[in-house]
């Protein structure tokens, strides 16, 4: 696991996905501080759940290239012929891939860290929030991780995972349309932002916790199932 | 070693390798051949367990592919037709990163360094791979499969795209690791499994159909020689003399070679060795013969043969194939073929120079390896060199 996490990572970073995806991160993210900043408000979660969006669409950055590449490449034939489980890999370039997320989030920080000089802050609300952001992005990067293993182009990984994006994005404006109270009970559980929204305001909720974990830990299972599905057929 | 038995692997519909058995000994290279499509590197991927198979089982030192996948890939170092590389990578990094990966216990630099050296990629170590030579990345392929030094080495087509000093440098660097691997390669081209293999399995649409030694496939494939004749004097006299004489059973001219000599392929009849009356006949009638040379059956004609029932008409065949025969055999340097293409004159100047090489190593090589058989492929030779006007034909022989 850990020669295909190093591989991984030198690979983002040897390439310019890594600054692509850590620039926008950190454009964005200053620009809400900066508003924070013009206001004089000390909540946090103003950045964070500006973020949900700019997450959504920065992910799909970073996975689009995790397995497709390797396949279209044939460099799979290295992995999947050296003895290393199937599990390890998927594992392995998944910490990647969340390691650079987390170094986008890093600039947050250091914002609540600004923040405390001039006041003092809530930590509850600080947690929570990184906590969740934290959660989105590594279910975000299952679910992107997933859709790479099932094509050889980057470009249709890219795609298909912005699609998924958007879907997340309007699920909750499309149930308000359909009015019905059915649909909006079942987009409930699988509104990614609802869930996010709880952790934007300070509430620990572990069902919120278990479901993105699920999720994440679904993806990967599934992206492993794929990719031993490949070689049977 | 290696044990396939009753492989099969369907895509859809379409049937890829149809229940191919085979056992690998320790120590052995075989070499896969066939065109094209015949299932050659599906049955390598399922050996090394990156294909599963429809039916039929894989075992790698005892070790199920699929059933004990961890244990059997660490017996095995596996070259795809194209080489697993990651081209943003510097060739130091790409095998740190494989040694890495295949959790290797060995001491790493010294271990790393040693493969370096025996693939001669030492001066490009801190290059990126994108910015390597086709001839470099096969390099750092094979090194990549040596990493951990595994039994059993498969090389799905080692030497595809090279030019031909890296051939024979590719040829040599098998040989070499033939002494202390069991070693499968495939390959389209036939004297390259010639020239590198003890064992031959030839493939096509799926099956095995032909399993055995070079020289014992030739032999067993297509057992009349043909032998070229030329001789000097009118043609008219020569044809007449060699209608004349028993044993030719069919005879085919092939124009003007030299001034006033013209070459002739001479069909014999079955086992039938119609070198000396046709010498003897020249003689008396007064033409001089210049050359007479007995082809020894090519394993391409045999692969043409088998592969291609159709093809049948093994006579027309020399003509088209010589020329890319010669390019690979190098015997063009020895021999120069009457009608070969002028235009391949510096190739063979350079060939020239790496020709000692494979001569050298040959004959040493089958009379270690193949045992029994040696004497067999030695016979012709033997019975050859009475033949004055025929100097070439000793180098010839060691050639195919």
């Amino acid at each position: 696991m850990s020669a295909v996490f190093k591989r991984e990572l030198r690979s983002y970073f040897t390439s310019p996905l890594a600054y692509v995806v850590l620039a926008v991160l950190y454009l964005f993210s200053g620009m809400f501080f900066s508003t924070l900043f013009r206001e004089g408000s000390p909540q946090i979660s103003y950045v964070f759940s500006n973020m949900f969006v700019i997450i959504l669409f920065v992910i799909p950055v970073l996975t689009m290239r995790l397995f497709s590449e390797e396949k279209r490449q044939k460099t799979d034939q290295a992995l999947f012929t050296a003895p290393v489980k199937l599990g390890n890999i998927v594992l392995g370039k998944f910490f990647a891939a969340f390691l650079v997320f987390v170094m986008g989030l890093l600039i947050a920080v250091a914002g609540q860290m600004i923040i405390t000089v001039f006041v003092a802050p809530d930590w509850t609300i600080f947690t929570a929030n990184l906590l969740g952001v934290l959660l989105l992005g590594a279910a975000l990067i299952a679910v992107g991780l997933f859709v790479s293993c099932l094509t050889e182009s980057q470009v249709v990984a890219a795609v298909c995972s912005f699609a998924v994006s958007l879907f997340l994005l309007l699920l909750d404006t499309m149930a308000e349309m359909l009015n019905s109270d059915a649909v909006s009970t079942v987009t409930g559980w699988i509104s990614f932002n609802g869930r996010y929204g709880a952790f934007m305001h300070g509430i620990l909720d572990y069902s919120n916790a278990i479901f993105f974990l699920s999720i994440a830990a679904l993806f990967l299972f599934l992206s492993a199932r794929v990719l031993e599905k490949r070689r049977w057929s | 070693m290696i044990e396939a038995r009753h492989l099969t692997k369907r895509f859809g519909n379409t049937t890829a390798v149809d229940d191919v058995s085979f056992v690998v000994r320790e120590g052995e290279i075989l070499g896969f051949l066939g065109p094209n499509g015949a299932g050659k590197s599906t049955v390598m991927n399922m050996l090394t367990g990156y294909l599963s198979s429809t039916a039929g089982s894989v075992s790698i030192g005892g070790y199920d592919i699929l059933e004990q996948p961890f244990e059997a890939k660490k017996h095995i170092g596996y070259l795809p037709e194209n080489p697993p590389l990651y081209l943003d990578m510097t060739v130091k990094e790409y095998l740190y990163f494989i040694y890495d990966l295949k959790k290797v216990s060995l001491p790493r630099y010294a271990h790393i360094d040693e493969i370096c050296r025996l693939v001669l990629i030492g001066d490009v170590m801190n290059r990126v791979i994108k910015n390597l030579s086709r001839g470099y990345r096969q390099r750092v392929g094979i090194a990549q499969a040596l990493i951990g030094n595994p039994e059993a080495l498969i090389l799905d087509e080692p030497t595809v795209g090279l030019d031909p000093r890296q051939i024979i440098e590719m040829r040599r660097l098998i040989r070499l690791l033939g002494k202390n691997h069991t070693v499968i390669l495939s390959s389209h081209i036939l004297p390259e499994i010639q020239a590198v293999c003890q064992r031959v399995i030839v493939m096509n649409g799926g099956k095995i159909i032909a399993d055995g030694t070079p020289d014992r496939l030739a032999k067993k494939l297509a057992p009349s020689r043909r032998v070229t004749l030329r001789a000097v004097g009118p043609m008219q006299d020569i044809l007449s003399e060699l209608q004349k004489s028993p044993g030719v059973h069919a005879i085919k001219p092939k124009g003007e070679a030299e001034e006033g000599a013209f070459d002739f392929s001479l069909e014999p009849d079955p086992d039938c060795d119609i070198r000396h009356v046709v010498s003897k006949r020249m003689a008396e009638a007064g033409l001089p013969v210049l050359m007479m040379r007995a082809e020894e059956p090519s394993l391409e004609e045999v692969f043409l043969k088998i592969t291609d029932p159709a093809y049948g008409a093994v006579d027309d065949e020399p003509d088209e194939y010589a020329a890319y025969r010669q390019d690979y055999n190098q015997s063009a340097v020895l021999n120069p073929a009457p009608g070969a293409d002028p235009a391949e004159d510096p190739n063979r100047a350079a060939a020239g120079e790496l020709a000692d090489e494979i001569f050298g190593e040959r004959p040493r090589e089958f009379g270690a390896q193949s045992g029994s058989e040696a004497p067999e492929t030695e016979i012709p030779q033997a019975a050859e060199t009475p033949e004055p006007e025929n100097p070439v034909t000793g180098d010839e022989k060691e050639e195919n």
